[in-house]
């Protein structure tokens, strides 16, 4: 089926940021606030997918994750999780590889609210979970979109990671950006075309909405 | 009551300071901590609410022990301290309205509470406006407000009055003790302003580098700088200059500009914007007509 790569990328890119909004939540608002020294180690970690080569992190997958290592093999023993070549082992990758674009804009928008917000309610008598949820993340709503577009995507994007640890299984993990180089291998040059169109078009207008809901015209709708 | 006994290393743009202070307030006090900026007044205020951990020393509050660093350590989290704190930037939740604020705070749901808060704060007409369209006066009349909604035992205010204007300050310090009282608090209140110290305080402290350097009634302790009772006005220092061995000061009071030679122990203490009290030993006025 000609659509399947590109339902199945939408698949992914929606898996991910889902996953990537419960996961880089409390890792956001852990890294805006702690003093600890971890905190730089674990910053770099979070911000290597910006600059390593996809195919890296891919590897380095697709060897902790073969069936035939130590880790691989105990995974699939125990939990019967087969991560390479499927699409869970897509999901992970994904979410390690676009967790920076999810992570960086809510932790700088945790940052830039005073501090004073967040002791108030604590004073208030409010849990650190409740004043996460019910004060501070509903006042950075436009990092939180942000974040979410970005890591949707950056999803649809990517190649790599995919190529690597996926495969080019049809309709298990072959995504669309891996079937127009597939296609244009095989010279269908027209069927690549229409998964760059259908891409071209969806992530710019994806862009768009965010500059458009950040910018100063859709700001004061939102409010 | 209040027992406060405390120690605490604090790093300051002016290098490292001891903090170390030890007093008791009263229940139903009002209370007014004053010295100069660096001093640790807004330190002391977040180790009583708990922002802010003592490095050794005790907090106890109607006979329970909020803080302690021996014999066993205890820290009692800030959510579980009965106190309204009033910041200095108010802190007032931007996405709220004024009413979600307030019922954000409250402890029980009961809505009359908050409509007797809102009256008794005026601010009944703009309980559905979220805080970013308020005046200054206005926001500082919401963040009391809600520090009031949880009923706590002890308020604690961060100069809340200081970016106010004249006017507006003096009606937010009649809501302030109206509340006060009405409520029956323990207020700690930190003041720059003499004229509000005077008004409003029953016992004021005096900070000056992590110490306190004096404390007692405010009208005896501004008045105990040979300041003559009979006459006495409120100045704000405009500018200061050096002059032969000591400072020319120019002084604003009401719409008025004066300028008096000081001497150098004097003018020393003084800086820019700060409110000082104006008196002269004799008092011998010409009137005028205007």
């Amino acid at each position: 089926m000609i659509w399947d790569p590109l339902l199945l990328t939408l698949k992914l890119a929606l898996v991910t940021t889902l996953l990537l909004l419960v996961i880089a939540i409390p890792l956001a608002s852990w890294l805006a606030q702690t003093k600890s020294k971890l905190k730089p180690v674990l910053e770099t970690l979070v911000s290597m997918p910006l600059v390593l080569p996809p195919t890296v992190l891919g590897f380095y997958f697709l060897v902790a994750f073969s069936p035939g290592n130590a880790f691989g093999g105990w995974l699939n023993e125990w939990f019967g999780l087969k991560l390479v070549f499927s699409f869970p082992g897509l999901v992970l990758a994904s979410i390690l590889y676009s967790l920076p674009f999810m992570v960086h804009p809510i932790q700088s928008g945790l940052a830039s609210l005073s501090p004073s917000l967040k002791e108030a309610s604590y004073l208030i008598g409010k849990s650190k979970r409740e004043t996460l949820l019910k004060v501070l993340l509903p006042n950075i709503k436009p990092a939180l979109l942000t974040g979410v577009v970005l890591a949707f995507a950056h999803t649809i994007g990517e190649f790599g990671v995919v190529l690597m640890i996926g495969g080019n299984i049809p309709g298990v993990t072959k995504v669309a950006s891996i079937a127009i180089y597939d296609e244009v291998e095989a010279l269908n040059y027209g069927v690549a075309n229409f998964y760059s169109t259908i891409l071209f078009v969806t992530t710019f207008f994806i862009l768009f909405l965010v500059y458009l809901l950040n910018g100063s015209y859709f700001k004061s709708l939102l409010k | 009551m209040i027992e406060i006994q405390i120690q605490k290393r604090l790093d300051s743009a002016e290098g490292s300071m001891l903090l170390e202070v030890a007093f008791n307030i009263k229940k139903g006090q009002m209370v007014a901590l004053y010295g100069g900026s660096g001093a640790g007044k807004t330190s002391l205020l977040r180790i009583i609410g708990g922002l802010l951990q003592p490095d050794k020393g005790k907090v106890k509050v109607n006979d329970e022990v909020w803080f302690q660093s021996e014999p066993k350590v205890v820290i009692r989290k800030p959510q579980a301290r009965s106190i309204g704190f009033v910041f200095q930037d108010y802190a007032l939740f931007p996405h709220m309205t004024v009413l979600e604020n307030l019922e954000f705070a409250s402890v029980n749901e009961g809505n009359r509470d908050l409509d007797h808060l809102l009256e008794l704060t005026e601010l009944g007409d703009l309980k559905h406006k979220k805080p970013k369209t308020l005046s200054g006066g206005q926001q500082q009349r919401v963040a009391l407000a809600r520090a009031l909604a949880q009923k706590p035992d002890i308020l604690l205010l961060d100069e809340p009055l200081s970016a106010l204007d004249d006017t507006i300050r003096r009606r937010l310090q009649h809501y302030l003790l109206k509340a006060h009282k009405a409520f029956g608090l323990t207020t700690i209140l930190v003041s720059h302003n003499i004229e509000e110290i005077i008004k409003l305080s029953d016992w004021a402290i005096e900070l000056d580098r992590g110490q306190i350097v004096q404390q007692g009634k405010p009208t005896e302790l501004f008045s105990s700088k040979g300041i003559d009772e009979n006459f006495k006005v409120t100045a704000e220092v405009l500018a200061m200059k050096p002059k032969d061995q000591g400072f020319e000061v120019r002084l604003l009071v009401q719409n008025h500009v004066f300028t008096r030679t000081l001497s150098k122990s004097e003018g020393e203490s003084l800086r820019k914007g700060d409110r000082v009290i104006l008196a002269s030993n004799e008092f011998n006025p010409k009137l005028y007509k205007e």
